[in-house]
């Protein structure tokens, strides 16, 4: 039963891959990656009930963590280039805009 | 009272398998962006969920059932948030919803 | 410094680090009791223990609302799946507003948060005046949020 959910994990991984490689936009992009993230999670729990190695359940709780950080950061870099100031998304001005 | 706790396991990663592998068809096969957001939401709520629960009725330690509980509710708190981000970020850089023709 | 609010912070996150940490000797147990003392300081010095950073008001009404949220996430989590799996892709999606009474913050981010959970609504922008710009993915899903259900069940959780 470990081996089913790892494998149904690993096919959802590389069906959203697919995506990341393909999606037209960025944010296509961003989306197939967070989905990614959470598989990924799962998949340290699944490994670690798989090999009867109950400290990965650590790791994958820091991993569901940091893979909401990053996403936040990774849309916000992709929006202004930088992480200094917070402006309002909808009033930036278009010389600089991405796509 | 093993049977039973292993029927329900098995059920509960079969019904997470079939969700997450039909999210990720969805993100290949749903017109633009918006519209993949929702198959997306399909993996993150209940394809996560079943799978967790699934492993959860697994574990024999009090520690382990604690903190799979928590990267349950880490998940169920962050895949929104995440997701409604993302939205918001499409939208500002103007891509247009997919409207049935 | 003393307010129930912090004090039930304090216990919170006590419990929190019991059940992680496993390690229950003396020296250790000091270690917790002070990075959980250090944690609660650091959120009162940043305002963070008032209703909307630790809302303990809402630990006997919230388990109920979702419950009831898992049922509603269960059904379009099937309504969703059904229309990924039929050979012919058959979706009308579209930009709705929901209009939305609740005073809050906290209330507003949990009815926004529910409409993201739940598969084929994904809220998009809370605007100022109190509206909601929803992404649904076909009718049916539309019609069920503008019927108003889920934001009577937020309701009851108190303002």
């Amino acid at each position: 039963m470990f081996l089913l959910s790892t494998i149904a994990i690993l096919t959802t991984i590389g069906l959203a891959l697919i995506r990341a490689i393909s999606g037209p936009s960025t944010y296509d992009r961003i989306l197939a990656l967070n989905m990614v993230g959470t598989k990924t999670t799962l998949l340290i729990v699944a490994i670690g009930f798989l090999t009867n190695r109950p400290d990965f359940v650590d790791i994958a709780m820091v991993y569901a963590l940091i893979n909401f950080i990053g996403v936040i950061a990774m849309l916000k870099y992709t929006r202004y280039g930088q992480f200094a100031n917070s402006l309002d998304p909808d009033n930036l001005n278009t010389d600089n805009k991405e796509n | 009272m093993n049977y039973i706790l292993d029927i329900l396991s098995w059920l509960l990663i079969i019904v997470g398998s079939y969700f997450s592998i039909v999210g990720a068809i969805g993100i290949l096969r749903f017109p633009d962006f918006f519209t993949r957001l929702h198959a997306a939401g399909l993996t993150d709520t209940l394809g996560a969920w079943s799978i967790l629960c699934g492993l959860i009725l697994q574990c024999d330690s009090f520690l382990t059932i604690i903190k799979l509980i928590l990267v349950l509710i880490f998940i169920f708190f962050t895949s929104p948030t995440g997701t409604h981000a993302l939205a918001r970020a499409g939208l500002a850089s103007n891509l247009k919803p997919w409207r049935k023709q | 410094m003393f307010r129930p609010r912090t004090v039930s912070l304090f216990i919170f996150l006590s419990i929190i680090w019991l059940l992680l940490s496993g390690h229950y000797n003396p020296l250790m147990l000091f270690f917790g009791f002070i990075s959980v003392l250090m944690t609660t300081f650091i959120a009162v010095r940043m305002d963070l223990v008032d209703k909307e950073g630790h809302p303990v008001h809402l630990t006997w009404k919230i388990p109920i609302y979702w419950v009831w949220l898992l049922f509603q996430i269960i059904k379009s989590n099937f309504q969703v799946s059904i229309r990924i799996i039929v050979p012919k892709i058959n979706i009308d999606p579209e930009m709705i507003l929901i209009p939305m009474n609740q005073k809050s913050d906290l209330n507003k981010t949990n009815y926004a948060n529910s409409i993201t959970l739940t598969p084929g609504t994904v809220s998009v922008r809370l605007d100022d005046n109190g509206e909601i710009l929803v992404h649904s993915l076909d009718k049916n899903f539309a019609d069920e949020l503008r019927s108003g259900s889920m934001e009577k069940k937020i309701s009851t959780l108190g303002n």
